[in-house]
Parts: C-alpha cells; structure tokens; sequence
C-alpha cells in the first residue's frame, strides 16, 4: 500500500511537505467518500489511490458505495446520461425507486463523518438524509448543458449540499452553493503508470504481441465514437502514404451495443492492413497499458466529445508527445506545441504526426515537456493538496 | 559575527483553491461586461494569480485575459493590448480593473464584428482562496533565511513575493520588511525591492533572491 513518503521521488520538490502541514490542520478528522462502485476509471481509480494515503496522513478516511435493483441502475444511468446533455425517458416510479433505494442505502451505511464527499449521480440523493458534517458533491462529468428535465430533478439534490466541486468552471452549472474547480489526477506509483523495468516491459509486449520494428502511434481509449477511433484510422491512413508505421488502438472491451457496433466498423475498417492492430483489454489491463504507452512513438487521444479522461497525462507522464482533440478537457492536459499537438480534424492529428515523424528531434523534448507538466498538473500529489485545501477552508 | 534576529522568518506556502463564478464571456463585449461585472478577487485571480499557474515552458501571456484572446478568440492585437498590463503597476484592483475595461472597449469599438466562440471554449470567470500553510523551520539568519529560500515549494515565492505585493503595493514583499526590520539589512532589503516580478517564473525570481542573498553573506554584510 503506497504511503505519502513513497510519493517524494515524483512529485515536485516541496509538494509532499505543502500536503503534510496541510493534514496537520484537518488531522483526526472523519471523511467518507461515498461512490456507485470500486472498479473501473474515473472516482474509483483516483479514490482507490487517495483513500489510503488519507489515512496515512492521520485522516479517518473511509471508502462507501451505494447499490440497488436493476431499475436503480437503470435510472442512475439514465440520469447520469442525461444529465451529460444526451436525451433520455426516465419515469417518475424509476426516480422514485432511486430516492427510496438511496434512503434505504443511507440507513446501511456509516455516513457520519466531518467531510462526505458524494462522487456522481448514484449516491448524490443520500444528502436528504444527511444529518452532520459538510457536505460534498464531487462531479467528474460535463454537466454544463444537461436535459432540462434531469437537472430539474438534480439541482434541488445539489443545493442541499454545501459545495459542489467540478473538474472545469465549464463544466458547472448555477448553483446556490459554491462550486470548486478540482482537475482529476492520475497515481504516479500505480501499475497503470509506475516505471517499468526493461525486463518487465518486454515481457508485457511480447504478451501482446506488439512488434516494435516501426514508428508505433497509439490510442487507449473506449471503443465510442465519442473517441473517434475511425477518425484515428482515417488519420493513420494520411500519415502511411509517407511513413512506414504501425497503429494500435487498444480499448476495454464494454458489451453496450454503441460500443459493439464501432468496434465493428473498425476492424472492418482494419481488414487487410497488417500494420493495424485492435487490442481489447479487460478493465485490471493496467501493467498492458503501462507497457504499450512507454512503447509507442506517439500517442493520440483523439476525442471529440467533452471529458477529463486522464488518457493524455498517463502518455506524458511516460514522455510521449500527445496529439489530443480540441476539447476542454485535453486543453487542460495537453499544451498545444509544447507537449503535443491539439487537432480538430482527421487531417489536423494527419498533418501533426508527420511533422513529428520528421522531426524526430522534437519527440524527447515534447515528451521531457509533457512529463513536468503532468508532474507539476495531473499527479496524485496535487490532487491531494486541493482535497485537503478544501477540507482546510471548508474549516475555517 | 552573524547577525540574529529575535523575530524569525516563517516560510509559508499555499494552495490555490479555485472557485468557478456564475460568470462566463464568450465574445469580446461579454469579456468587457464580465471584467466590469466580476468580483475583485476574481480579476486577482486573473491577473496577479497568473504567476502562480504560468510554467516557464509555457508561452507567457501575463494574464489570462490576455492569454484566452490570444489562444480562442484568436485576436492578436486585443491579445497584445491585455499582456502588457502590468498588474504590479496598479495601487488597487479598481484601477487594474479600468484600464482593462478601457483596452477592451476600445478594442470593440474599433471592430465591426466579433467572434463568437462555444460555450466550452468561453472564458469562465474565477476566483480563489488561497489556503497557507508554514513551511520548514523558521530562520533567525540570512544564512538560515537562504537555505530554507532554496528549499521551500514555489507556491511561498508567489506568496511572499506576488500576493504580498499585490495586498500591500509595489516593491513591499514579506523578505523585503523581514531583512529591513529584523535584520537591519537596508540595502539587502533596497536590492530586493527592485526585483521585477512580473513576467517571470516563480523559480527565476527565487534565482534572483537566492544571488542577491549569496552576495550579502560572501560581502559579510550580515
């Protein structure tokens, strides 16, 4: 289990002391984060990562999930949906059976604390209950432009905490209470993104099958047109007319029929070109991916939906130049001209990556960028400094 | 013989917590109305607090203002016009507030059509609390004062150097009332007065601290 101290070796100098004068204010406090589950991306990687050192610090620090029936699920994802801007049909009985399952949930679970922090829709319904301490709403999606209907629903939920905290001031929305900016983080020391020893590193190539003979270009991401891997194909295309290259789109395998059918159109759109490869990965992948981001020549996140996925400052941390889609949240990762290239076309991420095929020079300096950048921005350590700053004002 | 002061030096550090307004420009005359409409705190934060977040590899734009024409409205000369406003030259955030109002609006009176951008794309108005927090162990010396300079987080140049100068006007600075009031060093404190802080890296300025020190101890000026 990673401890505060371990984090001294990658974070930038001062920061570990900044974070342990911090918890000396807030010490012996109870916090509860309360999430929809442990697995996956998103709050769970990040508290998976945070919870202990929390604790390390001298917080009491717990980690609650809430759960339900099938018609809970299927209206945390409808209003989670909708509240993300796409057109849902929720019914008042599935709104219903979400308030009433998280009542129930709220009576199973230890929710008293000084801080409860609630991440996303699922548990955000537990604050009609709440009873002390302060209370956080901790919102990891865009929600700037929701289904009016959701929001209706959701902002009298939200009002009754005392803070919202977003990852960008664009992606909030009028509240009655304070909202916060907080960028997500990822965990320098996790196998997702810990060194890789030589050896350790080619074992987890050769185990999937990766030949390193030609300039490799990477995508790790969801199998959604949200990621445009077609577009990513279409852009290697441009770029094979010139440079002899390979490309590998590696994704977690997800059963939603949108995802099925993109992954479909892709390896049809892969038929015949030896030099592409279509990796699915289970969700724990972590080590695979580690290994396929140090391996790779340049790395793309070619999204074109709003998000904060943190697929660009894994890559940077790794020293790889990024070439990322337009979008609020890899603006924040990725400093156009600086540690890659911010695209808005097929063309545009075509157009980038044959300049850096040939200029090769600029690969290590952009990558030797990106990764200060990530150490200074995106790193656990300055995701804890901003929790426990906020639990400190909070305070106050 | 060393000189000691009774009143040690504390080092404090901070953290910038960020607070999103109900504020949001996207085009130029929003940007007026919005520098007109925002609170003081949040035209620090656009200006003054700029220096917390620039990093040296970055392309400096002195200001965010500055920085959003320049990189989304894609307005060069508004962009050019907002970075020479030198925030350090103000006395008060009203005055630093008007002469921005006046560049703006002079520039959209000048121009006869204006981008409008999408709402991700805006400029989101801000503002911050910095939370402070004493670092290492206090110096009771210049020698003290420099190892514990040397080594705190950038975040205590910003707080000691920027935001001090910010609240209490220019040239002031908590090591420059320190080296004058505790440890008599008038001319050590005059030659820190004349540090420019602006448009300069946190580290650069602790580079410049950091010589100015060394000098006064191989002078034994202490």
């Amino acid at each position: 289990m990673s401890r505060i101290a371990d984090y001294r070796q990658v974070a930038p100098q001062g920061t570990v002391e900044i974070i342990e004068r911090l918890a000396e204010k807030v010490r012996g406090r109870r916090v509860v984060h309360v999430s929809g589950g442990r697995l996956g991306g998103g709050p769970a990687q990040i508290l998976r990562a945070a919870v202990p050192i929390l604790n390390d610090l001298g917080l009491d620090t717990r980690w609650e999930i809430t759960g339900g029936d099938s018609t809970y699920y299927a209206t945390v994802r409808a209003l989670q949906a909708a509240l993300e801007g796409t057109e849902r049909v929720f019914t008042q009985e599935g709104v219903d059976r979400y308030l009433e399952t998280n009542r129930l949930n709220a009576k199973k679970l230890d929710l008293g604390a000084d801080f409860v922090f609630a991440h996303d829709v699922q548990p955000a319904s537990l604050v009609t209950g709440r009873t002390g301490g302060r209370w956080l709403w901790r919102c990891h999606f865009d929600c700037s432009a929701p289904q009016h209907g959701a929001w209706t629903i959701f902002r009298t939920l939200v009002n009754q905490f005392d803070a919202a905290v977003f990852s960008l001031p664009q992606y909030a929305r009028r509240l009655g209470v304070p909202a916060y900016i907080l960028h997500p983080s990822i965990d320098p020391l996790s196998d997702k993104n810990r060194d890789l020893p030589p050896r350790e590193l080619a074992v987890a190539l050769a185990a999937l099958r990766v030949v390193q003979d030609k300039p490799l270009l990477l995508q790790v991401g969801r199998f959604t047109r949200g990621h445009d891997p077609l577009g990513v194909v279409n852009a290697y295309r441009i770029v094979k007319k010139h440079h002899d290259v390979r490309l590998l789109l590696a994704g977690e395998a997800e059963d939603d029929p949108d995802s099925r059918e993109v992954l479909a159109d892709l390896r049809e759109a892969a038929r015949g070109d030896a030099d592409i490869t279509i990796l699915e990965l289970p969700a724990e992948a972590h080590i695979q991916i580690n290994a396929l981001q140090r391996a790779a020549t340049i790395v793309l996140q070619k999204s074109v939906q709003e998000g904060f996925e943190m697929g660009a400052a894994e890559a940077m941390w790794k020293g790889q130049p990024v070439i990322g889609g337009a979008t609020s949240g890899l603006a924040q990762q990725v400093l156009h001209d600086v540690t890659g290239y911010l695209v808005r076309s097929v063309e545009g991420a075509a157009f980038r990556i044959r300049h850096l095929l040939n200029n090769r020079e600029q690969i290590p300096r952009m990558g030797a960028a990106g990764r200060e950048h990530a150490r200074r921005a995106f790193l656990l350590t300055r995701h804890l400094l901003d929790d426990l700053a906020l639990m400190v004002h909070l305070t106050a | 013989m060393m000189r000691a002061t009774d009143v040690p030096f504390v080092f404090k550090g901070c953290v910038e917590l960020r607070q999103a307004l109900d504020l949001h420009a996207l085009d130029e005359r929003e940007l007026l109305d919005g520098v007109r409409a925002a609170p003081p705190d949040s035209i620090f934060f656009h200006t003054y607090g700029y220096f917390l977040r620039h990093r040296p590899f970055t392309t400096a734009f002195g200001n965010d203002f500055a920085r959003w024409a320049a990189v989304e409205l894609r307005d060069q000369v508004l962009a050019e016009r907002l970075a020479v406003v030198d925030p350090f030259s103000f006395p008060t955030l009203d005055e630093l507030r008007e002469d921005l109002v006046t560049i703006v609006q002079d520039h959209v009176r000048g121009t006869d059509a204006v981008l409008r951008l999408p709402f991700a794309r805006g400029f989101h108005f801000q503002q911050s609390h910095l939370v402070e927090v004493p670092l290492g162990p206090s110096a009771r010396t210049l020698r003290e004062f420099r190892d514990g300079l040397a080594r705190v987080d950038a975040s205590a140049i910003y707080l000691h150097m920027v935001d001090a100068r910010a609240r209490r006007g220019p040239g002031a600075g908590d090591f420059t009332e320190w080296v004058r009031a505790s440890l008599g060093m008038e001319a050590l404190a005059e030659k820190f007065e004349r540090i420019d802080a602006y448009l300069q890296t946190l580290e650069r300025v602790r580079g410049r601290l950091l010589n100015l020190v060394d000098a006064a101890l191989e002078e034994g000026d202490e």
